[in-house]
Protein backbone atom coordinates (compact mmCIF):
# COMPACT_ATOMS: atom_id res chain seq x y z
CA UNK A 1 0.00 0.00 0.00
CA UNK A 2 1.18 3.50 -0.32
CA UNK A 3 2.40 5.87 2.50
CA UNK A 4 1.13 9.05 1.01
CA UNK A 5 -2.10 11.39 2.11
CA UNK A 6 -4.44 10.53 4.87
CA UNK A 7 -5.34 7.21 4.11
CA UNK A 8 -2.39 5.00 6.04
CA UNK A 9 -3.70 7.08 9.10
CA UNK A 10 -7.06 5.89 8.41
CA UNK A 11 -6.05 2.26 8.23
CA UNK A 12 -3.97 2.95 11.44
CA UNK A 13 -6.57 4.31 13.15
CA UNK A 14 -9.14 1.36 12.02
CA UNK A 15 -7.55 -1.63 12.04
CA UNK A 16 -5.28 -1.42 14.93
CA UNK A 17 -6.78 1.08 17.06
CA UNK A 18 -10.29 -0.08 17.14
CA UNK A 19 -9.45 -3.28 16.28
CA UNK A 20 -7.23 -3.58 20.03
CA UNK A 21 -9.47 -0.85 21.91
CA UNK A 22 -12.71 -3.07 21.69
CA UNK A 23 -11.03 -5.38 23.43
CA UNK A 24 -10.20 -3.30 26.32
CA UNK A 25 -13.38 -1.35 26.61
CA UNK A 26 -14.94 -5.11 26.60
CA UNK A 27 -12.62 -5.86 29.41
CA UNK A 28 -13.51 -3.05 31.29
CA UNK A 29 -17.55 -3.60 31.01
CA UNK A 30 -16.86 -7.13 32.28
CA UNK A 31 -13.87 -6.35 35.30
CA UNK A 32 -16.77 -4.32 36.37
CA UNK A 33 -19.24 -6.81 36.98
CA UNK A 34 -16.38 -9.47 38.53
CA UNK A 35 -16.31 -9.22 42.34
CA UNK A 36 -12.43 -9.09 43.12
CA UNK A 37 -13.09 -12.84 45.44
CA UNK A 38 -15.15 -14.84 42.85
CA UNK A 39 -14.58 -17.60 41.27
CA UNK A 40 -14.98 -16.17 37.82
CA UNK A 41 -12.19 -13.47 38.66
CA UNK A 42 -9.58 -17.23 39.08
CA UNK A 43 -10.85 -18.34 35.61
CA UNK A 44 -10.58 -15.18 34.17
CA UNK A 45 -6.76 -14.57 35.80
CA UNK A 46 -6.16 -18.51 34.60
CA UNK A 47 -6.84 -17.38 31.09
CA UNK A 48 -5.44 -14.19 30.91
CA UNK A 49 -2.02 -15.62 32.42
CA UNK A 50 -2.41 -18.83 29.46
CA UNK A 51 -3.08 -16.60 26.72
CA UNK A 52 0.60 -14.44 27.63
CA UNK A 53 2.39 -17.69 28.10
CA UNK A 54 1.16 -18.70 24.75
CA UNK A 55 2.82 -15.70 23.29
CA UNK A 56 5.89 -16.12 25.17
CA UNK A 57 5.97 -19.87 23.45
CA UNK A 58 5.48 -17.94 20.58
CA UNK A 59 8.38 -15.85 20.56
CA UNK A 60 11.01 -18.94 21.60
CA UNK A 61 9.42 -21.49 19.65
CA UNK A 62 8.66 -19.53 16.23
CA UNK A 63 11.04 -15.88 16.80
CA UNK A 64 10.65 -13.63 14.01
CA UNK A 65 14.04 -11.86 12.19
CA UNK A 66 17.37 -12.91 13.24
CA UNK A 67 16.30 -15.68 15.82
CA UNK A 68 14.49 -17.52 12.58
CA UNK A 69 17.19 -19.28 11.85
CA UNK A 70 19.27 -20.10 15.02
CA UNK A 71 18.94 -23.44 16.34
CA UNK A 72 15.88 -24.47 18.70
CA UNK A 73 18.55 -26.26 21.14
CA UNK A 74 20.55 -22.87 21.73
CA UNK A 75 17.37 -21.28 22.53
CA UNK A 76 15.40 -23.38 25.11
CA UNK A 77 19.39 -24.10 26.04
CA UNK A 78 18.91 -20.18 27.17
CA UNK A 79 15.79 -20.31 29.01
CA UNK A 80 16.22 -23.30 30.76
CA UNK A 81 19.74 -21.84 32.18
CA UNK A 82 18.10 -18.45 32.72
CA UNK A 83 15.99 -20.08 34.86
CA UNK A 84 18.14 -22.13 36.90
CA UNK A 85 19.83 -18.93 37.92
CA UNK A 86 16.81 -17.26 38.73
CA UNK A 87 15.37 -20.18 41.07
CA UNK A 88 19.18 -19.51 43.04
CA UNK A 89 19.05 -16.41 42.04
CA UNK A 90 18.01 -15.04 45.49
CA UNK A 91 16.94 -11.32 46.27
CA UNK A 92 18.57 -10.63 42.66
CA UNK A 93 17.10 -12.98 40.79
CA UNK A 94 14.91 -11.43 38.32
CA UNK A 95 17.87 -9.96 36.69
CA UNK A 96 20.30 -12.76 37.46
CA UNK A 97 17.63 -14.87 35.21
CA UNK A 98 17.14 -12.72 32.29
CA UNK A 99 21.06 -11.61 32.08
CA UNK A 100 22.04 -15.01 32.13
CA UNK A 101 19.71 -15.99 29.49
CA UNK A 102 20.42 -13.35 26.89
CA UNK A 103 24.00 -14.00 27.68
CA UNK A 104 23.92 -17.77 27.12
CA UNK A 105 21.61 -16.84 23.56
CA UNK A 106 24.57 -14.03 22.81
CA UNK A 107 27.37 -16.50 23.47
CA UNK A 108 25.31 -19.53 21.54
CA UNK A 109 25.18 -17.27 18.27
CA UNK A 110 28.19 -16.16 18.30
CA UNK A 111 29.43 -19.64 18.61
CA UNK A 112 27.44 -20.88 15.50
CA UNK A 113 28.11 -17.58 13.67
CA UNK A 114 24.94 -15.98 13.41
CA UNK B 1 5.81 11.85 70.76
CA UNK B 2 2.58 9.60 72.57
CA UNK B 3 -0.19 10.26 69.95
CA UNK B 4 -0.66 8.07 66.87
CA UNK B 5 -1.55 10.36 64.04
CA UNK B 6 -3.29 8.42 61.09
CA UNK B 7 -0.99 8.26 58.07
CA UNK B 8 -1.51 11.67 56.19
CA UNK B 9 -3.99 11.14 52.93
CA UNK B 10 -2.35 10.67 49.85
CA UNK B 11 -3.28 13.14 47.01
CA UNK B 12 -4.18 11.68 43.40
CA UNK B 13 -1.29 13.65 41.80
CA UNK B 14 1.21 11.53 44.72
CA UNK B 15 0.30 8.57 43.46
CA UNK B 16 0.19 9.69 39.75
CA UNK B 17 3.61 10.66 39.99
CA UNK B 18 4.69 7.60 42.20
CA UNK B 19 3.08 5.50 38.93
CA UNK B 20 5.09 7.47 36.69
CA UNK B 21 8.59 6.72 38.90
CA UNK B 22 7.78 2.91 37.78
CA UNK B 23 9.39 3.97 33.70
CA UNK B 24 12.77 3.55 35.59
CA UNK B 25 12.05 -0.11 36.30
CA UNK B 26 13.39 -3.15 34.83
CA UNK B 27 10.34 -4.07 32.75
CA UNK B 28 9.97 -0.40 31.54
CA UNK B 29 13.39 -0.24 30.24
CA UNK B 30 12.99 -3.67 28.60
CA UNK B 31 10.08 -2.82 26.70
CA UNK B 32 11.85 0.00 25.80
CA UNK B 33 14.97 -2.16 24.26
CA UNK B 34 11.96 -4.21 22.40
CA UNK B 35 10.88 -0.53 20.66
CA UNK B 36 14.00 0.10 19.76
CA UNK B 37 13.90 -3.01 17.99
CA UNK B 38 10.49 -2.75 16.69
CA UNK B 39 11.85 0.60 15.34
CA UNK B 40 14.87 -0.77 13.51
CA UNK B 41 12.06 -3.32 12.08
CA UNK B 42 9.66 -0.72 11.11
CA UNK B 43 12.39 2.18 9.68
CA UNK B 44 13.34 -1.54 7.62
CA UNK B 45 10.15 -1.98 6.18
CA UNK B 46 10.12 1.77 5.35
CA UNK B 47 7.27 2.87 6.77
CA UNK B 48 7.23 6.49 7.71
CA UNK B 49 8.36 7.52 11.19
CA UNK B 50 5.26 9.90 11.72
CA UNK B 51 2.74 6.94 10.85
CA UNK B 52 5.25 4.61 13.57
CA UNK B 53 4.63 7.09 16.55
CA UNK B 54 1.12 7.17 15.66
CA UNK B 55 0.27 3.28 15.87
CA UNK B 56 2.76 3.14 19.06
CA UNK B 57 0.26 5.61 20.69
CA UNK B 58 -2.88 4.55 19.21
CA UNK B 59 -2.45 1.02 19.38
CA UNK B 60 -0.32 0.39 22.10
CA UNK B 61 0.17 -3.47 22.10
CA UNK B 62 3.34 -4.57 20.25
CA UNK B 63 2.35 -8.10 19.16
CA UNK B 64 -0.67 -6.22 17.14
CA UNK B 65 1.48 -3.50 15.64
CA UNK B 66 3.64 -6.05 14.21
CA UNK B 67 0.69 -8.06 12.66
CA UNK B 68 -0.70 -4.27 11.75
CA UNK B 69 2.66 -4.31 9.83
CA UNK B 70 2.49 -7.34 8.44
CA UNK B 71 -0.34 -6.47 6.56
CA UNK B 72 0.55 -3.07 5.62
CA UNK B 73 3.22 -4.20 3.91
CA UNK B 74 1.45 -6.81 2.31
CA UNK B 75 -1.19 -4.48 1.28
CA UNK B 76 -4.04 -6.25 3.30
CA UNK B 77 -7.32 -5.27 2.70
CA UNK B 78 -8.33 -3.01 5.85
CA UNK B 79 -11.06 -5.59 6.86
CA UNK B 80 -8.97 -8.38 6.67
CA UNK B 81 -6.25 -6.67 8.99
CA UNK B 82 -9.19 -5.63 11.21
CA UNK B 83 -9.75 -9.14 11.87
CA UNK B 84 -5.72 -10.69 11.81
CA UNK B 85 -5.13 -7.39 14.63
CA UNK B 86 -8.72 -7.83 16.50
CA UNK B 87 -7.76 -11.85 16.73
CA UNK B 88 -4.11 -11.15 18.22
CA UNK B 89 -5.92 -8.65 20.68
CA UNK B 90 -8.79 -10.35 22.02
CA UNK B 91 -6.03 -12.06 25.16
CA UNK B 92 -6.98 -7.68 26.41
CA UNK B 93 -10.12 -8.02 27.00
CA UNK B 94 -9.34 -11.02 29.50
CA UNK B 95 -6.40 -9.03 31.19
CA UNK B 96 -8.34 -5.95 31.48
CA UNK B 97 -11.19 -8.02 33.14
CA UNK B 98 -8.60 -9.50 35.65
CA UNK B 99 -7.30 -5.64 36.68
CA UNK B 100 -10.03 -3.90 36.48
CA UNK B 101 -11.31 -5.74 39.93
CA UNK B 102 -7.89 -5.21 41.39
CA UNK B 103 -7.55 -1.39 40.86
CA UNK B 104 -11.08 0.07 40.67
CA UNK B 105 -13.11 1.52 44.18
CA UNK B 106 -17.00 1.61 44.64
CA UNK B 107 -16.65 5.22 43.26
CA UNK B 108 -14.34 4.92 39.92
CA UNK B 109 -16.80 6.39 37.58
CA UNK B 110 -16.47 3.95 34.18
CA UNK B 111 -15.50 5.81 31.90
CA UNK B 112 -12.41 6.93 33.28
CA UNK B 113 -11.62 3.00 33.40
CA UNK B 114 -12.50 2.78 29.46
CA UNK B 115 -9.46 5.53 29.17
CA UNK B 116 -7.01 4.09 31.29
CA UNK B 117 -7.52 0.28 29.91
CA UNK B 118 -6.04 1.61 26.66
CA UNK B 119 -2.89 1.61 28.20
CA UNK B 120 -2.98 -1.81 29.29
CA UNK B 121 -0.27 -4.17 27.42
CA UNK B 122 1.31 -6.85 28.41
CA UNK B 123 4.27 -5.07 30.66
CA UNK B 124 1.86 -2.56 31.82
CA UNK B 125 -0.44 -5.34 32.88
CA UNK B 126 2.88 -7.49 34.47
CA UNK B 127 4.26 -4.44 36.31
CA UNK B 128 0.32 -3.50 37.81
CA UNK B 129 -0.28 -6.82 39.03
CA UNK B 130 2.89 -7.12 40.58
CA UNK B 131 3.09 -3.47 42.36
CA UNK B 132 -0.93 -2.28 42.77
CA UNK B 133 -1.15 -4.42 46.15
CA UNK B 134 1.42 -2.36 47.59
CA UNK B 135 -0.31 0.73 46.50
CA UNK B 136 -3.28 1.70 48.80
CA UNK B 137 -6.93 0.92 46.51
CA UNK B 138 -8.23 4.87 46.43
CA UNK B 139 -4.64 5.20 44.60
CA UNK B 140 -4.92 2.78 42.35
CA UNK B 141 -6.26 4.04 39.29
CA UNK B 142 -4.06 7.31 39.54
CA UNK B 143 -0.65 5.09 39.99
CA UNK B 144 -1.67 2.53 36.87
CA UNK B 145 -2.68 5.92 34.70
CA UNK B 146 0.42 7.59 36.01
CA UNK B 147 2.64 4.15 34.47
CA UNK B 148 0.82 3.96 31.81
CA UNK B 149 0.42 7.19 30.03
CA UNK B 150 4.54 7.61 31.05
CA UNK B 151 5.40 4.67 29.45
CA UNK B 152 2.91 4.98 26.01
CA UNK B 153 4.71 8.68 25.44
CA UNK B 154 7.92 7.41 26.61
CA UNK B 155 7.93 4.81 23.53
CA UNK B 156 6.38 7.19 21.12
CA UNK B 157 9.23 9.84 21.63
CA UNK B 158 11.59 7.03 21.36
CA UNK B 159 10.78 5.87 18.09
CA UNK B 160 10.54 8.75 16.79
CA UNK B 161 14.27 9.29 18.10
CA UNK B 162 15.65 6.10 17.64
CA UNK B 163 14.06 5.37 13.70
CA UNK B 164 16.74 7.55 12.41
CA UNK B 165 19.55 6.27 13.71
CA UNK B 166 18.83 1.91 13.84
CA UNK B 167 18.49 0.60 10.84
CA UNK B 168 20.17 -2.06 11.33
CA UNK B 169 21.67 -3.58 14.03
CA UNK B 170 24.17 -6.44 13.89
CA UNK B 171 22.39 -10.18 14.11
CA UNK B 172 23.66 -10.63 17.53
CA UNK B 173 22.50 -7.38 19.14
CA UNK B 174 18.90 -7.50 17.56
CA UNK B 175 18.52 -11.23 18.56
CA UNK B 176 19.33 -10.64 22.08
CA UNK B 177 16.84 -7.79 22.09
CA UNK B 178 14.32 -10.19 20.48
CA UNK B 179 14.45 -13.30 23.38
CA UNK B 180 14.48 -10.01 26.01
CA UNK B 181 10.75 -9.72 25.96
CA UNK B 182 9.88 -13.92 26.50
CA UNK B 183 12.45 -13.96 29.25
CA UNK B 184 11.53 -10.93 31.23
CA UNK B 185 7.76 -12.12 31.03
CA UNK B 186 8.07 -15.89 32.23
CA UNK B 187 10.65 -14.11 35.05
CA UNK B 188 7.98 -11.12 36.03
CA UNK B 189 4.83 -13.67 35.52
CA UNK B 190 6.40 -15.81 38.13
CA UNK B 191 7.55 -13.53 40.73
CA UNK B 192 4.01 -11.49 40.56
CA UNK B 193 1.50 -14.70 40.86
CA UNK B 194 -0.07 -14.37 44.42
CA UNK B 195 -2.76 -17.24 43.62
CA UNK B 196 -1.07 -21.21 42.73
CA UNK B 197 -3.78 -20.99 39.46
CA UNK B 198 -1.44 -18.34 38.02
CA UNK B 199 1.81 -21.01 38.35
CA UNK B 200 -0.31 -23.82 36.54
CA UNK B 201 -1.74 -21.35 33.84
CA UNK B 202 1.26 -20.26 32.89
CA UNK B 203 3.41 -23.79 32.58
CA UNK B 204 -0.20 -25.20 30.64
CA UNK B 205 0.08 -21.79 28.68
CA UNK B 206 3.52 -22.59 27.56
CA UNK B 207 2.83 -26.15 26.46
CA UNK B 208 -0.22 -25.18 24.41
CA UNK B 209 0.75 -22.37 22.89
CA UNK B 210 3.36 -24.64 21.65
CA UNK B 211 1.42 -27.14 20.41
CA UNK B 212 -1.39 -24.70 18.72
CA UNK B 213 1.57 -23.02 16.55
CA UNK B 214 1.72 -26.14 15.43
CA UNK B 215 -1.73 -27.78 14.93
CA UNK B 216 -3.87 -24.53 14.19
CA UNK B 217 -1.63 -21.59 13.98
CA UNK B 218 -3.94 -19.18 13.05
CA UNK B 219 -6.06 -19.35 16.31
CA UNK B 220 -3.45 -20.54 18.39
CA UNK B 221 -3.13 -17.83 20.94
CA UNK B 222 -6.82 -17.79 21.53
CA UNK B 223 -7.20 -21.78 22.01
CA UNK B 224 -3.69 -21.63 24.22
CA UNK B 225 -5.00 -18.86 26.25
CA UNK B 226 -9.29 -20.02 26.73
CA UNK B 227 -8.36 -23.98 26.92
CA UNK B 228 -5.26 -23.44 28.99
CA UNK B 229 -6.74 -21.24 31.37
CA UNK B 230 -9.72 -23.58 31.66
CA UNK B 231 -7.66 -26.58 32.35
CA UNK B 232 -5.48 -25.10 34.82
CA UNK B 233 -8.20 -23.21 36.56
CA UNK B 234 -10.80 -26.90 36.55
CA UNK B 235 -7.51 -28.77 37.88
CA UNK B 236 -6.20 -26.19 40.59
CA UNK B 237 -9.85 -25.64 41.76
CA UNK B 238 -10.33 -29.68 42.09
CA UNK B 239 -7.11 -30.35 44.18
CA UNK B 240 -8.10 -26.86 45.94
CA UNK B 241 -11.60 -28.70 47.27
CA UNK B 242 -9.43 -31.93 47.89
CA UNK B 243 -7.06 -30.09 49.97
CA UNK B 244 -10.50 -28.25 51.79
CA UNK B 245 -12.39 -31.54 52.56
CA UNK B 246 -8.87 -33.31 54.31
Amino acid sequence: MSFDGLWPYIYIAIAGWLATDLWRWAGVLAGNRIDETSEVLNWVRAVATALVAAVIAKLIFFPTGTLETSPLWLRLGAVVFGAVCFFFGGRFRQILGIAAAIAFLAAGLAITGA
Amino acid sequence: MTAETAPEPQSQMHWFLLGMRGIFSLPAIILMLSFVGFAAFTAEAKIPVEQVMFMTGMVWALPAKVILVGSMLSGAHIAAAFIAVTLSSVRMMPMVAALIPEIRDRRTPTWLLLIISHFVAITAWVFAMEHVRTVPREGRVAFFAGFGITLTVANIILVGLVYGAVSEFPPIVSGCLFFLTPVYFLTSIWISARHRVIYWALGIGLALGYVFAVIAPEYDILLAGVIGGTVAWWGERWLRQREAGR
